[in-house]
């Protein structure tokens, strides 16, 4: 049987761009260039080498965007993933993390799925919930914060290196797992790959398509409402010292000037 | 004024710092109620510190799930909680697992989540969540709309007090879902103690980058971080290049630090850095690039060769303490 995977990615803001909020305090998307998050090539790849491993797998890449995701998705499909699914509707504008938990949720069991595969988190967001609230919502385990990740047959294990010990997980499909940026570099897609992936699918949906209300997700369907934005003050300029020999001496009084030491 | 209930984040038979930040916290907003899942025989020591933090009532709980599956277990006792309590909120240290439990929990509870803040205010309408965002270069204030606000803190987002209060203590036995034993936690390694203070709780943090030139090249950061009684960091090119342990790297795929200082050697000042130790209040660097971006941030740059300035700097520390 093949082995459905459905790897979840995002397109974030560049990180050495100038990110910043829009009007109506959502994150600015459109006047910043955007990517495929960092993270989630790491989730493409582990995608493709269980893919590979596999031997009879079919890989769908999906994202929940404005039109602009497609670039994240052309990627996916260039480092390999075989076909794309974009969920697109201007209703989504706004929607939070348990929200957009909803939608990727009817996305993928649309899709069908036997495992999905995530980033650790969005690096604009960086809340690193969505995969914990796709297992709750799709009823399934969840393996997540994985280091090293293998399936064997219908079980998935793997390493998840916690804040106080390092857990070895071992849970059945169908299930959700999130891997780490040390589970090992993503590929860079191939000439022939960028090539093969203008052939490949890419089907858009909205959410009448996923049989969703636009009341349920959007700024107004939130249950967290943003307040207020504010740029931190920067921070003021320091002193900068060339060392001559005495730097460390130096140091060591400002430290102590400054009652650390 | 309502119930908060703090989910206390224990290892080792220990309560940990950020528990009793959250506790501290709590007080602001309601009653503080902590809630000690799985701790076995350290609940009672547990249960009687945070009452020495506020908590005038202890949920305890214990089975052996809480250990052998992941984050489930602990969803399925908090919502068995918050449903005989209705607290007003819900509190839970912002790490990996405390923030898929958070999240879990919220969504059953069908109330809005934030996560990682770093302040947290009483208001009108419940409490008010400041959060550090794009790498702490804007400051965000949310509030949750729906619901029981489920919150997840940073560790160091607040000092921790004492305030003794009654720790009542009540068993709940949790009738657990059958979604609770979806992943079983294999094996357990806890993390050996460095003998140095935690990264996220130090007052000084003393890292290294790609300068410090090979694993070697970090003793003369770990002995500046004893002279100053300091926790080690690391950037992500040093732990990648398997120089330091993962667990000691600072940044955006690391842990995020708030130290009174941090002195960064040998490391360039990337976003992804920054955006784990930016929030620092006194930043110091030392690097032998004077255009090393790291020197935007600082409030004391020293250009120069690490390994020429750290042993002095050192030395001086010691002389001077002693
Ligand atoms: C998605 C993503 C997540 C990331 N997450 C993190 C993260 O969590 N943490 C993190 O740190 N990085 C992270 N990075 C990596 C980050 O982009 C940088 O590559 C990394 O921080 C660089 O580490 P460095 O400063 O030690 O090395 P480099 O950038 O190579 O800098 C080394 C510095 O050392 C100086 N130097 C060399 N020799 C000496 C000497 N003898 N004395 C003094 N100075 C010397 C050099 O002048 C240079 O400035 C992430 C990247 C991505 C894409
Ligand atoms: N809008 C989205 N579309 C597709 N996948 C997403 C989206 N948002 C988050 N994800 C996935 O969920 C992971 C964690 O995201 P977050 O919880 O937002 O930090 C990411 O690494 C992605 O794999």
């Amino acid at each position: 049987m093949t082995l459905r995977i459905v790897v979840c990615v995002k397109y974030v803001p560049v990180a050495t761009g100038d990110r910043r909020f829009a009007d109506d305090k959502t994150t600015d998307r459109e006047s910043v260039d955007g990517l495929l998050s960092e993270l989630d090539e790491y989730a493409v790849e582990q995608a493709l080498r269980i893919a590979e491993a596999s031997g009879d797998a079919a890989v769908t890449a999906l994202t929940v965007a404005p039109d602009d995701a497609q670039d994240a998705l052309r990627k996916a499909l260039s480092m390999g993933v075989d076909q794309a699914v974009h969920v697109n509707d201007d209703d989504i504008h706004g929607t939070d993390a348990i929200g957009t938990s909803l939608i990727l949720a009817k996305a993928i069991e649309q899709t069908g799925f036997d495992l999905v595969v995530c980033g650790m988190a969005s690096t604009d967001g960086t809340m690193g919930v969505l995969p914990a609230l796709l297992a709750e919502r799709l009823g399934v385990p969840q393996a997540t914060l994985l280091s090293e990740i293998a399936i064997e047959g219908d079980t998935v294990t793997g390493r998840r290196d916690g804040d106080a010990a390092t857990e070895q997980l071992r849970a059945v499909l169908p299930a959700v797992v999130s891997v780490t940026d040390r589970s090992g570099e993503p590929r860079y897609p191939t000439f022939k790959g960028i090539m093969a992936a203008k052939k490949k699918k890419m089907r858009s949906l909205d959410l009448d398509d996923l049989g969703l209300d636009a009341a349920e997700v959007g700024l107004s369907g939130a249950w967290t409402k943003v307040e207020a934005v504010a740029t931190r003050p920067p921070r003021t300029v320091g002193t900068i010292v060339k060392d001559e020999g005495e730097g460390g001496r130096q140091l060591a009084t400002f430290l102590a000037e400054q009652k650390f030491v | 004024m309502g119930e908060i209930l703090v989910l206390v984040d224990h290892a080792g038979g220990r309560i940990r710092k950020p528990a009793l930040e959250l506790l501290t916290l709590a007080r602001r907003l309601g009653t503080p109620a902590a809630v000690v899942l799985g701790a076995g025989e350290s609940a009672a020591a547990i249960a009687a510190t945070a009452g020495e933090y506020g908590a005038a009532k202890v949920y305890v709980a214990d089975a052996s799930e809480f250990a052998d599956y992941l984050v489930v277990p602990k969803v399925d006792a908090l919502a068995q909680i918050a449903q005989a309590a209705s607290p007003a909120a819900v509190l839970v240290t912002s790490t990996g697992e405390g923030k898929e439990v958070a999240a879990r929990l919220a969504l059953r509870m069908g109330s809005g989540l934030i996560t990682d803040a770093v302040d947290v205010a009483p208001g009108d309408a419940g409490p008010v969540a400041a959060q550090s965002v794009f790498a702490a270069s804007y400051t965000v204030t949310s509030t949750v709309t729906r619901g029981i606000p489920v919150i997840t803190v940073k560790p160091n987002a607040t000092g921790s007090e004492a305030a003794p209060a009654a720790g009542q203590v009540e068993q709940v036995t949790v009738a657990f879902s059958e979604a609770a034993a979806g992943t079983r936690v294999v094996s357990r390694t806890p993390r050996a103690s460095s003998g140095r203070p935690e990264l996220t709780d130090a007052e000084i943090v003393v890292s290294g980058g790609r300068g410090v030139a090979g694993p070697g090249g970090f003793s003369v950061v770990e002995e500046l971080a004893d002279a100053l009684d300091a926790a080690v960091g690391a950037s992500r090119a040093a732990v990648d290049a398997g120089w330091y342990p993962h667990t000691n790297q600072v940044g955006q795929t690391g842990k995020q630090v708030s130290p009174q200082l941090y002195i960064a050697n040998g490391i360039s000042g990337a976003i992804q850095h920054r955006a784990g130790m930016q929030t620092s209040k006194t930043i110091v660097a030392v690097n032998k690039d004077p255009e090393a971006p790291i020197f935007d941030l600082v409030d004391y740059g020293l250009v120069g060769d690490l390994f020429e300035v750290l042993p002095q700097l050192t030395a001086e520390v010691k002389a001077r303490k002693a």
